[in-house]
């Protein structure tokens, strides 16, 4: 190229880095950081909270049904008179790990099958979408009981079953979002600057089309916690290792005697899912240059 | 690598664009007959217009030169690459010779990409020059449209809409191309800012000594802009001739009705009564008559048209018309 | 002498937006008699929808306002009546046709019963005799077939018929007044003559006064009797067709005619470039003191400015908000 100018006249142009200019939006936004704080209190609570407060949250360490406040037990104790907050801290770590990465693994199955099958259509889509909808019909906490009667009741195997079978919303969202950017003129404009099909999938498309996927993985995080929940309540999650859905499910029968021993993982869980969607939200924002730049 | 040598003149040879067909659940699909048979060619550095109807195919016929949209059968030359027939490394690497400017400058940049990054996003892909040179050559287009170089550093939203045409022609230009294809370049912008846009594409043909295939369904603009100019009517040319033959003689009666139809700042009242008008609105190219498509329209009609397709024939020199009446040298449409 | 069917005196709209106060009509006046047509032209912002929906009292209110001026309807006046007497109005005695065809159109009725339905809302009829006039509406705006065409749905027709939809719900009560909204831009220049065709003989036959919005000068100059020329929110220049078109005194009226390539029967060989009004339309939210259109003009002095030109006279009703114009025409 011969008659390029000389980079050296060329006028600099101030541009923040990136991530840096996002980092900057996300923190103006004053839910997104309260978001952010609520998730480090949890983060906080349950995996430094353990070395602070060490009591086995699977001994029994006083009367059953003693009231939160009581006694000196900040959240009482359960039916068995195990100490709810101990079993809070150990719990809120196997669900947080639970929901985080059943989250990852479906939106990793979901984009990609999505992805796919929106970019390319034809045959391709119609394969991908039959397969999606065949893991859609089948009765999700049935399908998860298989997978887990098959490999044993483990973290990792109630992980994968659960990311296994909730990611089909995430590819239904991402091959309708890309059918419609698919469309766009710049898409074909990148395609007539020569973009490669990898470049227009991960750098034009996916990037236009994160908004509702982000929406879709708040709600995954949510759920796969409840799904862990629904699980151990019927008995097929890990017996060994406590999880606030576990301690929903055991205490469930005395509901009506030690309400709090199930609201307190419950409000528990509605935070987490709370600050991890006001999270998302802002990273949604974040990542928007129309409300990036006023 | 395929290098667009020779004359670089476009050369479009019976192009074909159906879309739909094969068979579904519920029977056959219907086949869309979006271009049929479309057949020109463009000397280096000058201007091809097509105007015509919406529906008419003049966007596909663009895609598919473009290589965007699937070609059914013909040719497409540019210089001695024959483009129609391109396929996966070779096409994506010939792209730097051919580009497109789109009509919605909206819709036409990536809202999540800067402007300076859109249009370096070509040099990157093809990896033209070194980093710093690229860098420069985005700054140099910036200011060749018209555009201040700092403003690389905004994004689509925060441009108007003829600065967004203008950073669209500058994507386009970043790969030097010898043919840029311009669907509707101006028709989503004000009068005031068209006549810039058109001034400034006028001023880098003649620069850069580029081909253009300009389209558009604004008689004006074209008659302004273009040197040979084609008259589309459901996926076919039904006249075709230079700029000044067109207006001033024109044949077919579909043309004769256009023209007629465009109100002018030289017309007025009394004028527009005295005019030809055509009735209803043009089929669907779906279900396509056997004869000229433009009978059930036409306001000099025979019978025969009915039953024959007329072809694209030689009426003087240069000035090919679509029509069976055009046989007959003394044929006028009343009036106009 | 009598008042002219519609009068709009000095109209203020302003928009309360996050970039702060925008006038978005700033003093505009109009008026429109029987039979005639008024054209509105300008660059997209201007006003010309704002002025429209003032005129039919649908300014969006919050954010919008109308701050002062008067409407008058055949001497009655308009601005500040409540919603009930400004329902009974609209589509009684003013009709409006929007730019977009499609969204207006409810899509999950048919055509028929969308025009027998405006017609029941301001008469009593049944809604036999409604459906009848429905078909009878069709007819007159020249859709063939309008028995069959009735019971279709907005999506069954073309863009052409769609438009032709919405003049026959427009005019199911024969309004006095018909504001068309650039009533053709989505359409085809043949299709845009048959509409064009259609307005001009409901002007003349059944003497309804139109105001034709649109920003193509052509249709102004074959259509329109008098024209308003707009610019950020303020009417520049407004008379008579003929002598604003053949002698414009503003330098946005001449630009406006100048920089659009004009279609001619017999081009010239050499092109010549194209006039040009350099810049863009500024934001309402930062005018300056002076005449809006300054900072693109060609023609400015130092008055331009510093101080906002009003319309004034030159001869025969041709008014000019122009520092440069009232200097040169002397009064
Ligand atoms: N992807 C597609 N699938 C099916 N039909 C299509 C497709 N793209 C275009 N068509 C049809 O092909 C015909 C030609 O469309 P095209 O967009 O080329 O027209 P055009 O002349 O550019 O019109 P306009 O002036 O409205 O832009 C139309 O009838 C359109 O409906
Ligand atoms: N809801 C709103 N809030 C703030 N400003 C508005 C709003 N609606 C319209 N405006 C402003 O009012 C001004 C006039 O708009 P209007 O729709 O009347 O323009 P127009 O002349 O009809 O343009 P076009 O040719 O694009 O239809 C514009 O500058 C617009 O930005
Ligand atoms: S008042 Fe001045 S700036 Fe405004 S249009 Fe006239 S000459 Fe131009
Ligand atoms: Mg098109
Ligand atoms: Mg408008």
């Amino acid at each position: 190229m011969a008659e390029l100018n000389d980079p050296s006249e060329i006028p600099t142009v101030k541009v923040m880095h990136p991530a840096r200019e996002m980092l900057g939006m996300f923190f103006q936004n004053y839910n997104a950081v309260f978001g952010l704080i609520l998730l480090v209190v949890i983060l906080l609570f349950t995996f430094v909270g353990p070395y602070l407060h060490t009591v086995d949250p699977f001994e029994m360490v006083w009367a059953p049904f003693t009231r939160p406040g009581e006694e000196g037990y900040l959240f009482g104790t359960d039916y068995l008179g195990r100490d709810i907050l101990s079993a809070m801290m150990a719990g809120g770590q196997i669900s947080m790990a639970i929901g985080l990465a059943a989250a990852v693994i479906s939106l990793v199955i979901g984009v990609t099958v999505g992805a796919f099958a929106g970019y390319y259509g034809g045959w391709i889509e119609e394969a991908l979408m039959r397969f999606t909808e065949f893991f859609q019909v089948l009765p999700t906490l049935l399908f998860s009981m298989v997978i887990v009667a098959l490999f044993g009741a483990s973290l990792l195997t109630v992980t994968f079953a659960i990311g296994v079978v909730s990611w089909t919303a995430v590819a239904r969202v991402t091959r309708s979002e890309f059918l419609r950017i698919r469309e766009m003129e710049y898409v074909a404009a990148a395609r007539s600057g020569s973009a490669t099909d990898r470049y227009l999938i991960f750098r034009v498309i996916l990037p236009n089309a994160l908004p509702p996927i982000i929406v879709q993985a708040n709600l995954m995080v949510g759920s796969a916690i409840l799904f862990e929940a629904a699980l151990s309540f019927l008995g097929l999650s890990d017996p060994n290792v406590m999880s606030w859905g576990q301690i929903i499910g055991s205490n469930r029968e005395y509901i009506l005697d030690a309400g709090y021993a199930v609201a307190i993982p419950g409000i528990a869980i509605f935070l987490t899912v709370l600050a991890i969607s006001l999270i998302g939200d802002g990273l949604n924002d974040a990542l928007n240059p129309k409300l990036r730049q006023r | 690598m395929s290098g667009v040598t020779g004359d670089n003149a476009l050369n479009v040879e019976n192009l074909k664009v159906h879309f739909g067909g094969g068979t579904s659940l519920f029977g056959a699909k219907p086949v869309v007959h979006a271009v049929d048979g479309v057949s020109f060619s463009v000397p280096a550095g000058k201007t091809f217009g097509i105007v015509g109807e919406s529906g008419s195919g003049k966007t596909t016929t663009a895609l598919a030169i473009m290589r965007l949209v699937h070609v059914t059968a013909g040719r497409v030359m540019l210089g001695d690459t024959v483009i129609s027939e391109l396929q996966g490394e070779d096409l994506r690497v010939a792209r730097r010779h051919f580009q497109i400017v789109f009509q919605d400058p909206y819709s036409s940049l990536d809202p999540r990409k800067r402007a300076g990054e859109i249009v370096r996003e070509p040099l990157d892909l093809m990896q033209i020059g070194t980093l710093d040179e690229r860098d420069a050559k985005v700054a140099k287009l910036f200011e060749q449209v018209g555009l201040r170089p700092e403003q690389r550093a905004l994004f689509p939203h925060q441009f108007s809409g003829g600065q967004r045409q203008r950073l669209g022609l500058a994507r386009a230009l970043s790969t030097e191309p010898s043919l840029i294809v311009c669907d509707e370049p101006v028709s989503a912008l004000d009068v005031a800012i068209q006549a810039q846009i058109l001034n400034l594409m006028t001023r880098l043909q003649r620069d850069l000594r580029l081909t253009y295939l300009f389209i558009s369904h604004d008689l004006g603009v074209v008659q302004h802009i273009c040197d040979e100019i084609a008259v589309m009517y459901l996926g076919q040319i039904v006249e075709q001739a230079d700029r000044v033959t067109l207006f001033k003689n024109p044949q077919h009666p579909y043309t004769k009705a256009l023209l007629a139809a465009v109100p002018t700042v030289h017309g007025n009242k009394r004028d527009r009564r005295n005019r030809v008008r055509v009735k209803g609105d043009p089929p669907s190219p779906i279900n396509l008559p056997k004869g000229c498509r433009f009978a059930s329209r036409c306001p000099v009609v025979e019978a025969r048209c009915h039953e024959t397709l007329p072809s694209l024939k030689e009426h003087s020199a240069g000035h090919k018309v679509a029509c069976l009446l055009n046989e007959n040298p003394d044929y006028q449409l009343s009036d106009n | 002498m009598t008042h002219p069917l519609l009068s709009i005196e000095d109209i203020i709209v302003d928009f309360e937006t996050r970039a702060g106060k925008a006038r978005v009509l700033d003093d505009v006046s109009l008026e429109v008699n029987s039979g005639e047509i008024l054209g509105i032209v300008g660059e997209s912002g201007c006003g010309k929808s704002m002025t429209a929906l003032s005129i039919m009292g649908l300014v969006p209110d919050p954010p919008g306002k109308v701050t002062s001026g008067s409407i008058k309807l055949d001497g009655r006046e308009l601005v500040g009546l409540d919603h009930e007497s400004l329902r009974q109005i609209r589509g009684k005695d003013i009709g409006m046709i929007f730019q977009e065809p499609m969204t207006s159109l409810n899509p999950v009725f048919t055509v028929g019963e969308q025009i027998a339905e405006s017609i029941r809302l301001h008469e009593k009829a049944s809604t036999k005799a409604a459906m009848a006039r429905a078909v009878e509406m069709l007819r007159s705006v020249e859709i063939p077939e309008p028995e069959m065409r009735a019971k279709a749905y907005p999506h069954q027709l073309s863009g052409g018929m769609r438009q032709r939809v919405m003049i026959a719900i427009a005019l199911a009560c024969r309004p006095r007044v018909l504001i068309a909204d650039e009533p053709t831009t989505a359409l085809d220049a043949t299709v845009q003559a048959q509409i064009f065709d259609l307005l001009q003989d409901l002007q003349s036959e059944m003497g309804t006064a139109i105001i034709l919005i649109t920003h193509d000068m052509g249709a102004i100059a074959e259509l329109a009797d008098t024209v308003a020329v707009m610019y950020a929110g303020c009417v520049v220049e407004k008379g008579k067709v003929e002598t604003v078109l053949s002698a414009p005194e503003h330098p946005y009226t001449k630009g406006l005619i100048t920089c659009v390539p004009h279609l001619l029967p017999d081009p010239p060989k050499v092109r010549e470039s194209l006039q040009e009004i350099s810049g863009v339309v500024p934001a309402l939210t930062d005018l300056g003191k002076g005449c809006a259109f300054a900072p693109r003009c060609s023609e400015k002095i130092d008055r331009c400015e510093a101080a906002k030109p009003e319309l004034r006279t030159s001869i025969d009703a041709h008014l000019t908000a122009c520092w440069v114009a009232e200097k040169e025409t002397g009064v």
